[in-house]
């Protein structure tokens, strides 16, 4: 038992540290201002439930950046537009967005990117708030391999290349003691 | 997490964690239900048949509804009008709908059981949407739910149910339902309409008199008297009962608290609720309404898995 879990251990890999995640934020939160500089037509939204974790983060570091009360953000739940609701039930969370997407560029954030259907499910719950001019996608890991949907990130926090039998997880200090991302 | 049972036939086969399951899905689709686009493709690859042997107006609008925001298919049958009429027997005309791909199935009928009956003979996932004088689960679930959304919890909160007991699914149901999440129930009605051994069966009060069961409650949820299933005269007259057992408004003026009226309609105005009372401030029956439809999504969402 004993050597099992010493191998469990050695082959856990981090890919991003604490201290990188900061940083790797607040590089996304530049890049995404760096394209509309006053933010004036820009809104956010975070996809529940993990991607609020990286949301909460980039939209405060953007606050520092730009006049806080211009920025807009909100949080969106894909439960019920999935394509695999009769397969797997999910449980719901809140969707919140008390503003309008209507002409708006708006930045989808989620924690990682790897097939592309909950980016699927997300673009088709977008629509029913309104018609967006401009729709990016903002994620922390975009793992490149076994994506099954013609979905790219505009902005990428660290692109890996992994098997479908290898794990990522995102770790947060909300939930865990640190932020980390490793692979299992 | 899903619920534990396959089909809806009544709230006695669901566990409290079942029960919060489907109240906590039916908030967010009260959510989806305030958006501009009032629906999601959730069961958009699922067909459901509303089959209703016995009349209804807002069970039926709020299934079907219910179907049509979640994007499923939705056929109506009605037994007026259909092979019913001559002669088919329900197993028949079920399992000929069945052979057409429908994936679930919404009964109403007058008999109690007959929802359960079809669950043992048919594959589809069955809602049971009132079955004679047993239960009417999902007007349960939406009257908690819109107990939960006054008061926040249901836990120890005092419900009177007043009326027609002996006959009222929706007693049963909610006796149930407020039981299994600790709520505090007294019914209240003439002794002919109580079932005689309520106390021993489901450890109830009892409470002969009007006032002093409003006097004690939180929240009244008062029935109709179902006169389509006496058989025989079990009071008086209806004058006579509005006199003793309706609500108005001199009766909750002089309790010196305020009280929550529930209905689960159709109002018989002048019986068991005053016009009043019934559009009054302390009535929520719209809002009764209103949840219902989210409520029967949550139901609907929750037993379309196929991993059930």
């Amino acid at each position: 038992m004993k050597s099992i879990y010493f191998y469990k251990k050695i082959d856990l890999k981090t890919i991003l540290s604490d201290k990188q995640v900061a940083l790797t934020v607040k590089r996304l939160a530049h890049q995404i201002v760096e394209n509309d500089t006053q933010l004036s037509n820009t809104v956010f939204i975070g996809i529940q439930p993990r991607g609020i974790f990286l949301s909460e983060r980039i939209v405060t570091e953007i606050k520092k950046i730009v006049q806080p009360q211009l920025v807009q953000y909100g949080k969106l739940d894909i439960t019920f537009y999935r394509d695999d609701v009769r397969n797997e039930l999910h449980i719901a969370n809140k969707t919140d967005i008390n503003f309008t997407i209507e002409n708006k560029r708006v930045v989808l954030i989620d924690d990682v990117l790897w097939t592309g259907r909950t980016i699927r499910a997300a673009l088709d719950a977008l629509i029913d708030f309104g018609r967006p001019s401009k729709v990016e996608l903002c994620v922390l890991i975009d793992r490149r391999f076994n994506r099954e949907l013609p979905i790219q990130p505009n902005y990428t926090g660290k692109a890996i290349d992994t098997f479908v039998t290898e794990k990522i997880k995102v770790k947060w200090r909300e939930i865990h003691e640190k932020d980390e991302v490793i692979l299992i | 997490m899903k619920l534990s049972a396959k089909h809806l036939l009544g709230i006695k086969d669901l566990t409290k964690e079942d029960i919060q399951l489907i109240l906590s899905t039916a908030i967010n689709f009260k959510d989806v239900l305030q958006r501009p686009v009032k629906k999601v493709p959730s069961l958009r690859d699922v067909t459901i048949v509303n089959l209703f042997y016995e009349n209804s107006t807002r069970t039926r609008i709020s299934f079907e509804l219910a179907e049509k925001r979640l994007s499923a298919d939705t056929i109506n049958f009605t037994v007026s009008g259909s092979s019913a009429a001559k002669g088919e027997t329900l197993l028949d005309t079920v399992n000929n709908i069945l052979s057409m791909k429908v994936d679930m199935v919404v009964m109403r009928h007058s008999a109690s059981g007959a929802p359960h009956f079809l669950a043992k003979h048919i594959p589809a996932a069955i809602v049971n949407a009132g079955d004679g004088i047993n239960e009417h689960p999902t007007q349960a679930l939406l009257d908690a739910y819109s107990m939960q959304e006054k008061f926040g919890n249901l836990e120890g909160l005092k419900v009177a149910i007043v009326g027609d007991i002996m006959h009222s699914r929706v007693a049963l149901s909610n006796i149930y339902l407020l039981k299994k999440l600790g709520a505090e129930i007294i019914v209240c009605g003439p002794p002919t309409l109580i079932p005689k051994y309520i106390t021993e069966a489901l450890n109830i009060r009892v409470e002969y008199n009007l006032k002093n069961a409003l006097q004690w409650c939180d929240v009244a949820n008062v029935l109709r008297i179902q006169l389509e299933r006496q058989n025989q005269p079990l009071f008086s007259s209806l004058r006579e009962y509005n006199l003793a057992y309706g609500i108005n408004k001199k009766i909750l003026e002089s309790l010196g608290k305020e009280i929550t009226i529930m209905h689960p309609g159709p109002i018989n105005r002048g019986v068991e609720l005053d016009t009043d009372v019934a559009d009054g401030p302390y009535s929520i029956i719209l809002n009764q309404v209103e949840n219902g439809v989210a409520v029967r999504m949550a139901v609907l969402y929750l037993l379309a898995n196929r991993e059930n």
